[in-house]
């Protein structure tokens, strides 16, 4: 009798459920590798090539068609001209079929007439090279009439020119530009300002928040609901809120601050230096402190409250439970949502650009991506900047998973 | 510290400064008139009445009323807690007497108890400590919440004019009837807003519907199956999350150009459920992992295969669950703003968050931006409050995603 052994390496079973596992996912796969892996290739890409907004349309041969002159003298004109002042067009060449009714003259060196097919091959385009073709023509009838018939029918024109973002020329020109300067480390340390007191912020007042909920009374659902608006609020509607509320003409915050005596003309919130930056982080602050609440109010619920007797019958004291009880048994989440918080502060974009616009020192990494990519049209250095950006969150991820792992077992 | 002659001015004073500033600016914000709080004469105010009522322990004693009384009748000199304007109305005047007295009374009451005068145990003196803690934080989280909203709502009724004369007042003329909601209409007729709103209703619908499409197969695969690479996949959907979106709208917007998906719905139908389907799959698989795995492998020792696993059993089991994730997928997708911004330039296709962005210009009055805002937030506000306890857990479950 031979003995019972386990069984080694997949079975065919094991086999199939990893195949079928795969074609559960593979949708998934290839779309978000699509929007997302796709993408962050072609950002470092970009990162090293001079790539401006213009070049977004590469340079391309752009004709006009017209009939002019009258009488013997009528003539259909093609006026052919490279969109690019300064790069060359390979392979240009134009082909229109001419109406019928229309009978042409002669037809001059670049183009030829094939019955009523005309074809030009113009060769390359120099940058800001414009042509002229003249094609003498008689028509049986009204010239007017034709001259709708001929501006109507579009020409055929082909021909590119070389696009920045295909070929294999890379600088790091990119980059010089964007660690030029102080302007780097005052972006830097914005960011890093608005990163480290929002996310600790919103983590204060979410604990706060959620010690006051922390037990069951009439209406406690209604509140919790209430304090969770901030964030359920689409975020450009309640940045208009904001900024009209501390306008500086029409604001109510400045009026009533006006009012009580506490300042003497009205502030600019929004608008002045160290202030700004301020304003913009009270406003995470704000539109965060629910998540955090949320977290920490699910988890103080999943305390086990045998603890709390226990404290209660050795005599503990509210702020010695709260202390040496709760805190301890919330540590775990806070880092957690410390973490996740922090990097996500990090790349919030929204809030800031419709806040202030990055004016007033409020330009963070994200926001200068913009800026450099839109408001300076140049995509290049934006995608720089982006690339700073993923290596920031490459570090940050190391972290967090070394840390994630022990604390939630992921 | 803990000797009921100290804690209780000390508590007092501090209240009466929470409380002064708190009905000052509620006044000032309905009526529009001048009300402030003096903390100085507050805190001296709030300190007698904070004696008062630990001398007096019984909880409507009549020197405890008193004192509340005094506190309330002092606000029409001039000397009192809250400096009243001259130009009030005589209502105004009346509630705010009222209830800086009646608030007084009563919170004094619900925080100090019976605290005695002498010395304190440790727990009477936290536990006061505590309710006042409280009491300040259900009035600042309060505030802090409301006040925007209300200022939102309340300038979208209002007219440029009156906002610029006097940006406090907020009281609204009711006897103008509809004429109230001349923003709103002027929105609607001038605007475009109902194309936009029904715009953004179902490419939220669509992203909610292609989302769940693609993540629930995808969910139960991680959930369920034991393959090569499961735990990297896990790892890799958590790292997608952190990839900020401006990073990814930049080559997206190249691409877009490119291909013409620019200024096409298509394009933003396209792009919002790749967004979202991470946040779905990463919600979805941590409940599905909570189903217990007995109904399934019952399901299938009775002939069933997989697929119809999922369709007939885990699906009907996990309802709720979809339904948390279709709320989340439908408001980050009703939210979003940055793709719309940069993917749509025209305005026949806007959705409802670009819209409003057009609002934002100089030449737009104020309170036809705050109207837009009002209308881009009340269809969320009502899917979240009809639906709180589905969001409730949709948030903490997926929120992971800022």
């Amino acid at each position: 009798m031979s003995s019972a052994t386990p069984p080694t390496g997949t079975g065919a079973l094991a086999k199939r459920e990893a195949r079928l596992a795969w074609t559960l996912l593979a949708p998934t796969i290839i779309s978000v590798s699509l929007v997302v892996i796709l993408p962050l290739l072609a950002i470092i890409w970009i990162s090293f090539k001079p790539f401006t907004l213009s070049d977004l349309r590469p340079p391309a041969p752009v004709v006009r068609e017209s009939l002019r002159g009258s009488g013997d003298d009528l003539r259909i004109e093609y006026r052919l001209r490279n969109s690019s002042q300064e790069i060359a067009i390979q392979g240009v060449t134009l082909s229109d079929v001419l109406p019928d009714g229309v009978t042409a003259g002669e037809v001059a060196a670049p183009c030829v007439l094939d019955g009523q097919d005309l074809f030009c091959d113009f060769g390359a385009l120099e940058g800001g090279q414009r042509e002229r073709i003249r094609i003498p023509i008689e028509v049986d009838g009204d010239p007017d009439a034709f001259e709708e018939l001929v501006e109507e029918s579009e020409p055929d024109v082909t021909g590119s020119g070389p696009s920045v973002l295909t070929n294999f020329e890379f600088s790091l020109e990119n980059f010089a530009r964007v660690f030029d300067g102080d302007e780097f480390w005052g972006v830097l340390g914005v960011t890093l300002f608005y990163t480290v007191f929002g996310t600790i912020g919103a983590l204060v007042m979410g604990l706060f928040a959620a010690l006051l909920l922390n037990k069951s009374f009439k209406g406690q659902g209604f509140i919790r609901g209430l304090y969770l608006f901030p964030y359920v609020a689409p975020v450009i509607a309640v940045a208009f809120t904001w900024v009209t509320l501390f306008d500086p003409f029409s604001g109510s915050a400045n009026a009533l601050l006006v009012q009580m005596g506490l300042s003497s003309e009205p502030i600019n919130f929004f608008g002045e230096r160290p202030l700004a930056l301020i304003m913009v982080t009270v406003f995470e602050i704000w539109r965060y402190f629910p998540l955090s609440f949320l977290f920490i109010l699910a988890r103080m619920q999943s305390i086990d409250s045998s603890m709390y007797e226990a404290a209660d019958m050795d005599g503990a004291s509210p702020f010695q439970k709260f202390w040496l009880l709760s805190i301890p048994q919330l540590l775990g989440i806070l880092s957690v949502l410390f973490l996740l918080r922090f990097i996500w502060t990090f790349n919030k974009f929204d809030d800031i650009f419709l806040l202030t616009g990055g004016n007033a020192g409020t330009r963070t990494l994200t926001v200068n991506v913009y800026e450099q990519a839109f408001a300076v049209s140049n995509i290049g250095a934006g995608a720089a900047v982006a690339v700073v950006i993923l290596m920031c969150l490459i570090a940050f991820s190391f972290v967090f998973f070394k840390f994630i792992s022990r604390e939630e077992g992921l | 510290m803990r000797k009921g002659y100290i804690t209780g001015p000390v508590l007092g004073a501090l209240w009466m400064v929470v409380i002064a500033t708190t009905i000052a600016v509620t006044m000032s914000f309905a009526t529009g008139a001048a009300f402030r709080p003096q903390v100085l004469l507050s805190l001296i105010w709030g300190a007698v009445a904070g004696l008062v009522y630990v001398r007096f322990p019984a909880r409507h004693a009549p020197a405890r009323l008193g004192v509340s009384a005094l506190l309330g009748l002092s606000c029409l000199t001039g000397f009192g807690p809250v400096l009243i304007g001259s130009d009030t109305t005589l209502l105004a005047l009346l509630v705010t007497v009222i209830s800086v007295a009646l608030v007084m009374h009563v919170s004094l009451a619900a925080i100090l108890k019976e605290l005695p005068f002498g010395e304190l145990t440790r727990h009477e003196y936290e536990d006061a400590v505590i309710r006042f803690c409280t009491g300040f934080g259900y009035i600042f989280f309060t505030a802090i919440v409301i006040i925007p909203f209300y200022v939102m709502v309340m300038t979208s009724l209002k007219s440029q004019q009156a906002l610029l004369q006097n940006p406090l007042d907020f009281s609204v003329d009711l006897s103008q009837g509809w004429a109230l909601l001349r923003s709103y209409t002027e929105l609607f007729r001038d605007f475009n807003f109902g194309s936009y709103l029904w715009t953004s209703f179902y490419v939220s619908c669509l992203t909610v519907f292609i989302t769940l499409l693609f993540s629930v197969p995808g969910a139960y695969a991680v959930a369920r199956f034991r393959f090569q690479g499961q735990k990297a996949f896990s790892r890799s959907i958590l790292l997608i999350y952190m990839v900020p979106m401006i990073v990814l709208a930049l080559p997206i917007y190249i691409a877009f150009s490119l291909t013409g998906l620019r200024n096409s719905i298509l394009g933003i139908v396209m792009i919002y459920p790749v967004t979202t389907i991470p946040v779905a799959l990463y919600m979805l698989q941590g409940y599905f992992r909570g189903l217990p795995t007995e109904v399934e492998e019952a399901g299938l020792m009775d002939g069933l295969s997989r697929l119809a696993v999922i369709w007939k059993i885990t699906l009907p089991l996990s309802l709720p669950a979809l339904a948390s994730v279709s709320l989340y997928v439908f408001m980050i997708a009703w939210n979003e703003f940055l793709l719309a911004f940069m993917l749509l330039d025209d305005p026949s296709k806007f959705t409802l968050t670009r819209g409003v962005t057009m609002l934002n210009s100089s030449e737009i009055p104020r309170q036809h931006l705050m109207a837009g805002a009002v209308i881009a937030t009340v269809p969320i506000m009502a899917l979240f409050l009809g639906l709180e306890r589905f969001m409730t857990k949709g948030l903490t479950a997926g929120s992971v995603k800022g």
